[in-house]
């Protein structure tokens, strides 16, 4: 089964399509993954990068290509790309766990410290996660970035989390 | 009878654009929008947008929106707006039934030098057993009333149609507070891009592709819907019905151009499919087959804002260099960026059908 049926990627797909960061550049530390796999007209990841390490080139339809001895993991990119396809995985953050960055434009953000259900690619709840860290300045342009700690092993799997209940009773 | 330089007709991205290009090189133009605020589908749009830095990739509709209408401001651009263009007539003249500013209405001829029509498109119906039932509407009606209006018109929301309008719709209602139970797409494959259907599985919306939907169900109301599997012939398979609740039915079956004011001036239309319908023809510089008359935007056949955007851009410039308010060296060397930009944006599996057709538009137009 492939994207075009299912809606979501699998981490074959991904590695297939050269989007999958080594297991040694893993081991290093902070690293982007960008889920973007189809010949689309865009390329502000490219433009967001500050150590070059996205190419996309021309044309703009290019899948990009992560140089991944050039990035060091800063997420801005995360919240540029359009699609929300851009994720930071930190493999390194302790012996069990590592963390993960993903785009988050719901209301309501879940509070620093809490534990929240970390959901796969298809939107099932996988692990549960503690997060670490809720970025939202105005330089996001209204795309919130989470940061959550999950089991090592669910780091190729989680991609996101279960909405939050809204507070708002309307 | 009024006279203006250039009339431009719908105010969205492509009129907008056009209205802007023209005015700042020193044309008189008007622009006339039916709607309380110009903007047309931008204002809806919250999300960020593809392309590239030309397109303003990366930022959101509704500011690219904000900062045209005020590019349009400080150019000149004068804006009738809750006005309708109701016809066009013989050598240029537009018939439009004016809103003033005590909100009377005033039938004015507006006798024109050039004319853009930036009319855009409008949904496609499905229709189905209790079509007509409260809670059925389209999914740019959907989205108008939860992005502009603030208003949520359901809960629990099936979206029929899984192009780039039916899942971004559906993120859009998500945000907005709304459950999508799912999104079915009579196709065996996702019709928008794989990255916004990963948005919205990735929250737990299925998508079922091969599937149709038989009947709505509720007395006064939608209460539920009845979904089903078509065959490899697009019929349905019996037996293969699903139930879902739901208070909502939103459709994203593909967009028409609203060409009506084209045919009324005899613009040579070809039928085109891939673009939406009846579209008109136009030659590089977005001219129709009658001079002074130019066609922009989903009006041309449906595409998307940054396609709209440029041709706008293409026909302000073009109708600067027929009233001589730019060299021909100037004018030639600004459409040749454009025109690059356009194939850009039509490059790739996704615009590859837009490409042929938008050729063939040329082509035809030429002939005539």
């Amino acid at each position: 089964m492939v994207l075009r049926e299912i809606g979501y990627l699998t981490k074959k797909e991904l590695v297939d399509s050269n989007c999958y960061p080594s297991e040694e550049r893993f081991n290093k530390g902070l690293v982007v993954i960008i889920e973007c796999t189809e010949e689309i007209p865009c390329n502000p990841c490219e433009a967001a990068c500050k150590f070059k390490a996205i190419k996309i080139g021309k044309p703009i339809t290019n899948v990009p290509i992560l140089d991944e001895d050039l990035c060091i993991g800063c997420g801005v990119c995360i919240a540029k790309c359009p699609g929300l396809a851009i994720f930071v995985i930190d493999k390194t953050y302790s012996d069990n766990e590592g963390l993960i960055s993903f785009p988050y434009e719901y209301l309501p953000l879940p509070l620093i410290g809490s534990i929240v259900k970390a959901v796969n690619r298809e939107g099932k709840v996988v692990s549960s996660g503690k997060v670490i860290k809720v970025l939202n300045n105005k330089s996001l342009d209204r795309t919130p970035v989470v940061t959550i700690a999950v089991p090592k092993e669910k780091l190729d799997e989680v991609r996101g989390i279960e909405k939050l209940e809204s507070k708002d009773s309307k | 009878m009024i006279e203006k330089e250039v009339v431009v007709i719908g105010g969205g991205p492509s009129g907008l654009s056009a209205a802007v290009e023209a005015a700042k090189r020193g044309a008189e133009v008007l622009l006339v929008d039916e709607n309380l605020r110009a903007g047309g589908q931008l204002f809806k749009q919250i999300h960020k947008f593809f392309g590239s830095s030309a397109h303003k990739a990366g930022v959101r509709g509704i500011d690219i929106a904000t900062e045209l209408l005020e590019q349009a401001r400080e150019c000149g651009v004068e804006v009738w707006l809750n006005s309708v263009v109701v016809g066009l007539f013989n050598e240029r003249k537009v018939a439009i039934k004016r809103t003033l500013t005590d909100n009377s209405e005033k039938l004015e001829i507006v006798q024109a030098k050039k004319i853009v029509i930036a009319t855009g498109a409008s949904e496609n119906a499905v229709r189905f057993r209790g079509w007509t039932l409260p809670g059925v509407m389209g999914a740019g009606a959907a989205k108008t009333m939860t992005n502009v209006n603030r208003v949520l018109p359901g809960k629990r929301i099936l979206m029929i149609g899984s192009g780039n309008v039916g899942l971004i719709v559906s993120y859009q209602l998500m945000q907005a507070g709304a459950k999508v139970v799912g999104v079915i797409e009579a196709a065996p494959q996702i019709g928008g891009y794989g990255v916004h259907a990963a948005k919205i599985r990735r929250a737990g919306v299925p998508i079922y592709t091969s599937h149709t939907i038989r009947e709505a169900i509720g007395s006064k109301s939608v209460e539920k819907a009845v979904i089903c599997e078509v065959n490899d012939k697009w019929q349905p398979i019996t037996g293969t019905e699903k139930i879902l609740e739901v208070d909502t039915i939103t459709i994203a079956a593909g967009l028409k151009p609203l060409i009506e004011l084209a045919m009324m001036y005899n613009c040579k239309c070809s039928f085109i499919p891939q673009l939406g319908g009846w579209i008109p023809l136009h030659d590089e510089n977005m001219e129709s087959t009658i001079s002074g008359i130019y066609l922009v935007g989903d009006a041309t056949g449906v595409e998307e804002a940054n396609t709209a955007l440029e041709e706008g851009r293409l026909a302000g410039i073009a109708i600067a260099e027929a009233l001589e308010y730019i060299s021909l060296e100037n004018a030639r060397k600004l459409k040749k960026e454009i025109w690059q930009r356009l194939n850009e944006l039509r490059m790739g599996p996704f615009g590859e059908a837009r490409m042929l057709a938008k050729n063939n538009i040329l082509t035809g137009c030429k002939k005539q």
